[in-house]
């Protein structure tokens, strides 16, 4: 430890004032940040929490002063350490940066440059800003590898981006961040792009250096839990606007505003239990010892399982655990190498061409990311309306009446929505299309892969509330595919956790959240931040007791 | 209507030159009969006749007018260009297309043929099957036609597999939709907008091919008029210090950089680019 000691300076390091920030749109200059006053000081963490739209990125790059393209500061000041950023020369600002601000970008693998290696890439900003020289800087390098525990640190920063995993580039980012041993660094979404087990990592090794360091942080996501680690003080951003800011503690006890309770209260969300499966039912989808693999490399190796009329099977894992491939099995893009996939008792063909209409319409499927899964071109009464046409054959006016009875049904404005294109919808709008898609075939079965990953928290929760509902109405069978616990807590009846292409554990969600675990479900499980500012300390106290 | 209005008015001064230069060529070909003071093959006066008087432009070699075959050439040269163009999108665009949405031996086929083809250099592939199939206009269509579909392919292809591998068209699949639905409906929607840009830069090669090989004596045949044959046939006027067969030629660059200004600005618009 070289400097832990939070110095109790009354001089704001950050001092923003009534900060406004318009960014351009084609109906002109719009306000994205109205009025922010923020104050920061040496050594310490403040999170940024927010849904998307709320400015929080924005008001992040503000603080080294500077904005997205298309934005401008069109009011208020950015004072760091006595400088003020909004009217500094671009050379003094360049010089700043880097050396005094850093910036921790949410992709590190879109942020590195994949042609040149990550100690290259480390040390050029020290060289650049002559604050050392290379020698020293390599030294250094090695040194932070090992400070954020990153494997083999002598000969890690030899490697190009692509060789190694993604959480070890988040931290190689991070020791790139601190390397002119910065006043601070923005955190923009680091772990967000992580899974649940990679995150917990990156999560020790960013709060043990900005510790170490004594660095003041700006910790900018739309996870309360995670921030909740990370942070000494939280302010809530909504539209632009400051809700309001408080300690860590004081704010996660006790909220004042209303929609700061609402963003702590989004995980509470239980579909209602159902009624066991009878013994001598017929599942929708029976998988059954079905193995698959990309060419010649197996993916997913005798994996089975049953989902039954009315009911959600959730299956869980981290990135490249199968879990998509499963997906890909059932709807007959990936015909499997061996095992069978029966629809209602009746063995569905392996390939997709040789499947009937109707074993089609049947089963549908809903995307992650609503964005590419919704074609651009597409009015929503033509996107929804294809299906009814397709495999119902409404044509003309029937056709768009029962396009108003399911957008309706998902709970969006018929006269409203009907003549859009997705361009004109927002992230947990255009998914709800995306399941009134599903609805239009009147299937029997859905596969969801990660629907709501891609969303913010209450929209998320929107989305799954709704998926409750239309299943209570149609009797759907869900599955479920997510890396993340809780919406599996949320919504599922049964679980299946997988791990490079097996599953591990499967059975009832009662059973799986209460022990014992397999150790790898007591990985995941564990790993899943929790709204308590202590948990991570815990975690991993935990975790090196149960090493010893 | 009022839409297409607004994009033009923010047009640049460089698309409304492109545009307007377009327009007049238009004009000058669909209307050149009633424009011409001769006919295209007249012989109307002496040969070698200097500018002014009765012959704006002087006549040529065999004394026929110069601005009336000045005139007719743009109906022939742009006109002939404009056919070939299309039918090489034609080609290149259905195939292309069918590449990337059923991949596999058919994308593997086309596009290794393509390969090949995109291996001789087109100007002396050109004249290698024009000598063997013969030069008439017909001909002359196809052969050009079938040279440009190959980077007419490349094109498409390109473009077509960064939508072919979004989930909506995924989802098309899923639901069983035919090919013809998926290219029609899913795909060429998404990528019309770089098509229309290639097929203004893929224009101005074909027009330019077309020149080049009338100059060699092997594209449009006397006695009818295109730019091409007409800068060779006045060539030797250029050492008596007489700009004539530099206006042939002048039509044929002014077309081409006005095209240009045009589909840079298109380009521009499609990426989403600001200033």
């Amino acid at each position: 430890m070289i400097d832990t000691a939070k110095t109790t300076d009354t001089t704001p390091l950050l001092r923003i004032r009534d900060l406004h920030i318009q960014g351009h749109s084609d109906e002109g200059w719009m306000e994205i940040v109205r009025g922010i006053d923020l104050d920061l000081y040496r050594g310490e963490v403040l999170g940024l929490i927010g849904e998307s739209g709320a400015g929080k990125s924005t008001l992040g790059l503000a603080a080294m002063g500077f904005t997205r393209d298309g934005c401008r500061i069109s009011g208020g000041s950015v004072e760091f350490d006595g400088e003020e950023l909004t009217t500094l020369s671009v050379a003094r600002r360049r010089r700043l940066r880097g050396s005094r601000i850093a910036y921790v970008a949410q992709s590190a693998a879109a942020s590195f440059n994949p042609a040149h290696r990550l100690i290259d890439q480390y040390c050029e900003t020290p060289v650049q800003h002559g604050v050392k020289d290379r020698a020293s800087a390599q030294a250094e390098a090695v040194d932070l590898y090992r400070r954020l525990q990153l494997p083999d640190p002598e000969d890690i920063g030899f490697r190009y981006p692509h060789q190694v995993s993604g959480g070890q580039l988040q931290r190689a980012m991070t020791a790139m961040a601190m390397a002119c041993q910065p006043d601070l660094i923005i955190f923009d979404e680091p772990t967000t792009a992580l899974d649940v087990t990679t995150q917990i990592e990156v999560l020790a090794a960013i709060r043990d250096v900005v510790a170490q360091f004594g660095t003041a942080a700006i910790y900018i996501s739309h996870d309360l839990a995670v921030v909740a680690q990370m942070a000494d003080r939280i302010m809530v951003l909504l539209n632009g606007e400051r809700v309001e800011q408080a300690d860590t503690r004081t704010m996660l006890d006790t909220p004042r505003e209303a929609y700061t309770k609402t963003l702590w209260a989004v995980r509470s969300f239980r579909a209602s239990a159902k009624p066991p499966v009878e013994a001598d039912a017929v599942p929708v989808i029976r998988v059954s010892e079905v193995s698959a693999s990309y060419g010649k490399v197996p993916v997913l190796e005798g994996v089975s399982f049953d989902i039954h009329r009315g009911r959600t099977v959730a299956v869980v894992g981290e990135s490249g655990s199968g879990k998509t491939t499963v997906a890909r099995c059932i709807t007959g893009l990936l015909p499997p190498r061996a095992g069978v996939i029966e629809f209602n008792g009746e063995p569905l063909p392996p390939a997709l061409k040789r499947r009937s209409k109707e074993q089609l319409r049947q089963n549908q499927m809903i995307y992650q990311m609503a964005d590419t899964a919704l074609n651009p071109r597409q009015r929503v009464a033509d996107i929804i309306g294809r299906p009814l046409e397709f495999y119902l054959g409404l044509r003309g006016g029937a056709r768009r009446e029962r396009v108003r009875e399911l957008l309706s049904a998902i709970e969006l404005e018929p006269d409203t929505f009907i003549d859009r294109y997705p361009g004109e919808l927002s992230g947990g709008q255009k998914q709800r299309i995306g399941i009134a898609r599903c609805l239009a075939a009147e299937p029997s079965f859905i596969i969801c892969d990660e629907v709501t990953s891609a969303l913010d928290q209450i929209v998320a929760e929107g989305v799954l509330r709704l998926l409750d509902r239309l299943q209570k109405e149609f009797s759907l069978a869900y599955l479920f595919i997510t890396h993340d616990l809780a919406t599996v807590r949320a919504i599922a009846d049964e679980v299946v956790v997988m791990q490079h292409g097996r599953v591990v554990e499967q059975g009832s969600k009662t059973g799986m959240f209460r022990p014992p675990h397999h150790p790898y479900t007591e990985l995941l499980l564990s790993s899943v931040p929790e709204m308590d500012p202590d948990w991570l300390d815990r975690v991993l106290a935990e975790r090196i007791d149960a090493a010893d | 209507m009022q839409s297409i209005w607004k994009t033009l008015k923010g047009a640049p001064p460089t698309a409304w030159f492109g545009l307007l230069v377009i327009g007049l060529y238009t004009v000058v070909a669909l209307f050149a009969p009633l424009i011409a003071p001769y006919s295209e093959t007249e012989i109307a006066g002496m040969e070698f006749e200097p500018w002014g008087g009765e012959f704006w432009l002087g006549t040529d070699s065999l004394g026929r007018d110069l601005l009336s075959r000045l005139v007719y050439a743009a109906r022939n040269t742009v006109g002939i260009a404009f056919l070939t163009t299309l039918l090489a999108f034609l080609l290149g665009g259905v195939t292309g297309l069918l590449a990337a949405v059923l991949g596999g031996w058919v994308d593997q086929l086309l596009s290794r043929l393509v390969d090949v083809m995109m291996a001789i250099p087109s100007l002396i592939f050109a004249l290698l099957l024009l000598t063997i199939v013969g030069t008439n206009i017909p001909n002359l269509i196809v052969v050009i036609a079938v040279i440009d579909a190959t980077r007419v392919f490349r094109l498409t292809r390109a473009v077509a597999m960064n939508v072919v591998v979004m989930d909506f068209v995924e989802a098309a699949r899923l639901r069983g939709e035919g090919l013809g639905w998926l290219i029609r409906a899913e795909v060429l929607p998404n990528i019309t907008a770089p098509l229309i840009a290639e097929f203004g830069l893929r224009f101005c090669f074909v027009f330019l091919t077309i020149s080049a090989l009338s100059f060699l004596g092997l594209g449009i045949q006397p006695p009818t008029a295109d730019w091409g044959s007409m800068v060779r046939n006045n060539a030797t006027l250029i050492t008596f210090g007489d700009i004539t067969p530099l206006l042939p030629a002048g039509a044929i660059a002014l077309l081409t950089v006005a095209v240009n200004f045009v589909v840079d600005w298109m380009l521009h618009r499609s990426s989403g680019l600001k200033d």
